[in-house]
């Protein structure tokens, strides 16, 4: 029997990117822990690690984080290729896609509070729309749009705080890890 | 308030483009019209158009009996169905326009419209 030894090399960027998603899918689980009156009412609070990863490592490392944080997540709550899971996925394409313009938009005036309210309008967009297209194809579905648009604000703004304030208080020298 | 140190001058902006959306979809997707006539339709032809505004009851025979519809206080439900399962009876009150109760073992349905339709019909 021979043995054989599959050597995977990783570089640093690979490590902070694990550890980063490390610390977004808990939050992903503990966001599903928590009750809501109404489905498709989340706080996203996984979204302040994306948004924390945007404004210190770029776009790129922050779509891998969302992207791995999605998978991982939906394998961990068992929804792995279900409507749930879609649904998770079209609404943080839809994010990364708006978030990739909205890190563009001077930084003087717009910080992670526009950067949040904006994915968040983008996430339930996404998730409106699929929903009507292939889970509930019925306008009934848009009645449901102000009770939407609304958690989006509040906890869009929550969010962004909360990133605002994490970005403030962690130097930007200091690696973040997932402590 | 240290929080509020954190919004920068344009996150006041989207954060009231934001309200803004809110605001705007509340007439938007909760206005669908006011509730006018009550349709009822028995094996798929137009039975009765009831008018909302005026209370009264009324039997629709069917395959299986008498099914009983009645409008009270600008809503209408079904008061009596002799279906197995008794679902459109359980509905209850319908008040909106486009919401239906279908009594599907009697051919009965009841739907809410309001004044203006999107189309008048449709055909392919």
């Amino acid at each position: 029997m021979t043995r054989s030894v599959t050597k995977l090399t990783t570089t640093p960027e690979d490590h902070r990117i694990a550890q980063l998603a490390a610390a977004a899918i808990g939050l992903a689980l503990i966001d599903a822990a928590i009750p809501l009156p109404l489905p498709g009412v989340k706080p996203g609070l996984a979204n302040i690690v994306t948004l924390i990863v945007l404004a210190r490592y770029g776009w790129a490392t922050a779509a891998w984080v969302s992207g791995l944080r999605v998978i991982a997540g939906g394998l961990l709550l068992g929804q792995f290729l279900s409507p749930g899971f879609f649904m998770s996925l079209t609404g943080a394409l839809l994010s990364l896609l708006v978030l990739a313009f909205a890190i563009r938009l001077p930084g003087r005036w717009f910080g992670p509070v526009s950067w949040s309210i904006l994915a968040a309008f983008a996430h339930i967009g996404g998730q409106l729309l699929l929903a009507r297209l292939w889970l509930i194809p019925h306008n009934g579905l848009f009645y449901l749009v102000p009770l939407f648009s609304a958690a989006a604000l509040a906890f869009g703004i929550i969010n962004g705080l909360i990133a605002a304030r994490l970005l403030a208080e962690l130097p930007a020298t200091e690696p973040l890890t997932a402590e | 308030m240290y929080w509020l140190a954190l919004f920068r001058p344009g996150d006041w902006l989207v954060a009231a483009l934001g309200l803004t959306i809110c605001g705007v979809s509340i007439p938007l997707a909760w206005q669908g019209g006011v509730a006018e006539k009550a349709v009822i339709k028995r094996g798929g032809e137009v039975f009765a158009e009831l008018d909302l505004s005026r209370n009264r009851q009324i039997d629709v025979p069917g395959p299986l009996g008498i099914t009983t519809v009645r409008v009270e206080k600008r809503r209408v439900r079904v008061v009596s169905d002799p279906g197995p399962r008794q679902y459109c009876v359980r509905q209850g009150w319908l008040a909106r326009p486009g919401e239906i109760a279908i009594c599907a073992p009697n051919q009965v349905s009841v739907q809410v419209q309001g004044g203006k339709e999107a189309y008048d019909s449709l055909s392919y």
